[in-house]
């Protein structure tokens, strides 16, 4: 394509994303197979075959922790583990609605109980026990529930001697548990080190967003850490900054790829190349005692072989947008995030 | 289910004021939150100027810069050398600028990280001062990353060796708090309050209206006393008659007998067995529902409060 059909094609896509941000307030209408990015329309069949990503233009939408677990290598379903622990009330806490109520009414929009999903999983044949958080269940925040689930899951997967995966989507601490919840930052950060005393890695996926309480705990403390493309990623979020120092912000503040650049994720990973490189990187970092399902053949090699076909099929199936970032020595999406 | 929490005597002695504390109605709530940010209460920098015979700041996170909102150093405390390390406030304007309003950012952690390493190493106790309203919320320090290092220094509290007591003597507010906080044990001072967020913060995102603080602080109840029941602490300081701030001297007098009360007690119990009842502590808290284990990880020694 010429240079002169790129620039037109850029601007057209500005201009739609312009528009939508207009219209925003509109957008709880909108039916939840539409991109917001580039209106484009999606069956709830096309998404999940998608894995949940616009196929013209690349937009991530967000995806239940259910759904995650069955992308990253469980099609199959896996067995939830500690499903049963529920959210305490420890402060009697209302703000426009008593706690009590939104959990009840966030159990109920979304079939979960808590705002992390924790299971033993394979991604690519390698074993690993992952932690997946929700963003639908009251913003995934973390109160005592995560809290304790995420530090099981550390101790799982220490005592299984296999990494930990997880994926954060968070809003950040849980307010309605007030101190309480704080506190679930210094517990899940210790509970990490179940790992490190296991020699095992922990591999974290930022997913939009990562904020506050969680970014500024585990989350920020993967051995690898990926981000999914335009995720939101911050301590604190734009609107807070804007508000407290009167700062104008970019566009892309915070957003995965903008944090590539500051050095605060290793990669910006496209979701549909995800459970492909976490196995290919858990390959990698697994030590030569290890019995794994196929080590029977060298990983490596095996990885190369099956990755090869793999990739060569994923990439084929990409957007043209996306691939154009790929290719070596094209210029830079202008509109990426 | 709950091991006792270890505290020594001073810690029951505190406890009749608890209980008149957590009893005042919602007005007295709200005047401790204020008294908490008092402007002529001590900062951090009053306290160590008086617990300590000598004090020497070091400045620096020897990676980008200095970040004045946290000092850190090491002081001669009752004749030992002692790592101090926390927020710093202004008292007037041109110094709370320069303070950026106790709200440290990656350098101020980093800084603190720095000496933590240093007291580890040397085998000197860590003391940690908190008064912060939240770690500083703006673009630069995003870009340097503020998450990473308030959880890389949350950690590194968590893996030291060496005795460790954090102290709120203000306003603790959001993981800028917690970032000094995690200690073997932690003390409070009576009129200073540890929240999630700040009142205002709280107001403006749950209540969508930056004008309901006053309800943000009494659905929190973030008082030295609820926290105490709650487990988050361990000990409440108390303050002269009417506040901290109408006497710094006593105030730091106060302290000053809890802290080396807790850090003399601290020393007597081997190094693996405190990092192990430090991981306990913090593993403990969040009261939760777990069908299988009863009602609750129980938290402190009550059942968590009524409003
Ligand atoms: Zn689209």
């Amino acid at each position: 394509m010429s240079r002169v059909g790129r620039n037109i094609h850029v601007s057209v896509d500005r201009l739609r994303q312009l528009a939508h941000r207009d219209a925003r307030p509109r957008k709880i209408k909108a039916d939840a197979g539409t991109c917001p990015k580039c209106d484009s329309h999606f069956s709830a069949d096309e998404m999940q075959r998608n894995l949940r990503v616009c196929t013209a233009c690349g937009h991530h939408f967000p995806v239940s922790a259910r759904e995650r677990l069955e992308q990253l290598g469980a099609p199959g379903g896996y067995e939830e583990m500690w499903p049963d622990l529920r959210a305490a009330d420890p402060l009697q806490f209302t703000d426009l609605k008593p706690y009590t109520e939104r959990i009840a009414e966030a159990e109920k929009a979304t079939g979960m109980s808590e705002a992390i999903v924790c299971a033993d999983l394979e991604v690519r044949h390698a074993p690993a026990v992952a932690a997946v958080m929700d963003f639908a269940f009251m913003g995934g925040s973390m109160g005592a529930v995560v809290g304790e689930k995420f530090a099981r899951a550390c101790d799982r997967a220490a005592q299984r001697g296999v990494p930990l995966i997880v994926v954060a989507a968070s809003g950040g601490a849980r307010m309605q548990e007030g101190t309480l919840a704080l506190m679930q930052m210094a517990k899940t950060v210790i509970a990490l080190d179940s790992l490190a005393a296991a020699q095992v890695p922990v591999i974290v996926v930022l997913a939009h967003p990562t904020t506050g309480g969680v970014w500024a705990s585990f989350a920020s403390l993967g051995d690898v850490t990926y981000a999914e493309p335009g995720a939101l990623i911050a301590f604190s979020g734009p609107r807070v900054i804007e508000e407290t120092t009167r700062e104008v912000l970019p566009a892309d503040f915070g957003r995965a790829e903008r944090q590539l650049e500051n050095g605060q994720v290793d990669a910006v990973v496209d979701r549909r190349l995800l459970a492909e490189r976490i196995g290919r990187v858990l390959h990698i970092l697994r030590r030569p005692d290890d019995d794994g399902p196929t080590s029977t053949q060298a990983p490596a090699l095996q990885w190369a072989q099956g990755g090869a076909q793999w990739m060569g099929d994923a990439v084929q199936a990409l957007p043209r947008k996306v691939m154009d970032r790929i290719r070596p020595g094209s210029p830079d999406g202008e509109d990426a995030g | 289910m709950t091991a006792p929490r270890r505290g020594g005597g001073f810690v029951r002695k505190a406890t009749g004021k608890v209980r008149r504390a957590s009893q005042s109605p919602d007005e007295d709530l709200w005047a401790s939150v204020q008294m908490a940010r008092h402007a002529e209460r001590p900062y951090t920098l009053d306290y160590i100027t008086r617990l300590c015979s000598d004090f020497e700041e070091v400045h620096g996170d020897r990676l980008y810069g200095d970040d004045a909102a946290l000092v850190a150093g090491f002081g001669r405390y009752h004749d030992r050398p002692t790592a101090f390390i926390g927020q710093q406030k202004g008292r007037d304007t041109n110094e709370r600028t320069f303070r950026n309003f106790g709200m440290a950012g990656p350098e101020g952690y980093r800084k603190a990280m720095r000496v933590m390493e240093i007291a580890n190493r040397l085998g000197m106790p860590v003391v940690t001062l908190i008064d912060t309203p939240g770690a500083f919320p703006g673009a630069s320090a995003e870009e340097r990353g503020q998450g990473g290092a308030i959880s890389r220094s949350i950690q590194m509290m968590w893996r030291l060796d060496v005795p460790t007591v954090a102290v709120v003597i203000g306003e603790g507010s959001s993981g800028g708090a917690l970032g000094l906080g995690v200690a073997d044990r932690v003390l409070m001072l009576e009129n200073s309050t540890y929240a999630v967020i700040s009142p205002e913060g709280a107001s403006a995102i749950l209540w969508r209206d930056a004008s309901k603080a006053r309800q943000a602080a009494q659905a929190f109840k973030p008082t030295a006393a609820n926290c105490y029941r709650w487990g988050v602490v361990d000990a409440v300081v108390p303050e002269p008659e009417g506040g901290a701030h109408t006497d710094h001297d006593q105030a730091a007098g106060i302290l000053d007998q809890y802290l080396f009360r807790t850090l003399t007690e601290l020393g007597a119990i081997p190094a693996s067995e405190r990092r192990r009842a430090r991981r306990e502590r913090f593993r403990r808290l969040g009261p939760l529902r777990d069908p299988e284990g009863g009602i609750g990880m129980a938290t402190g020694r009550e059942t968590p409060p009524p409003g």
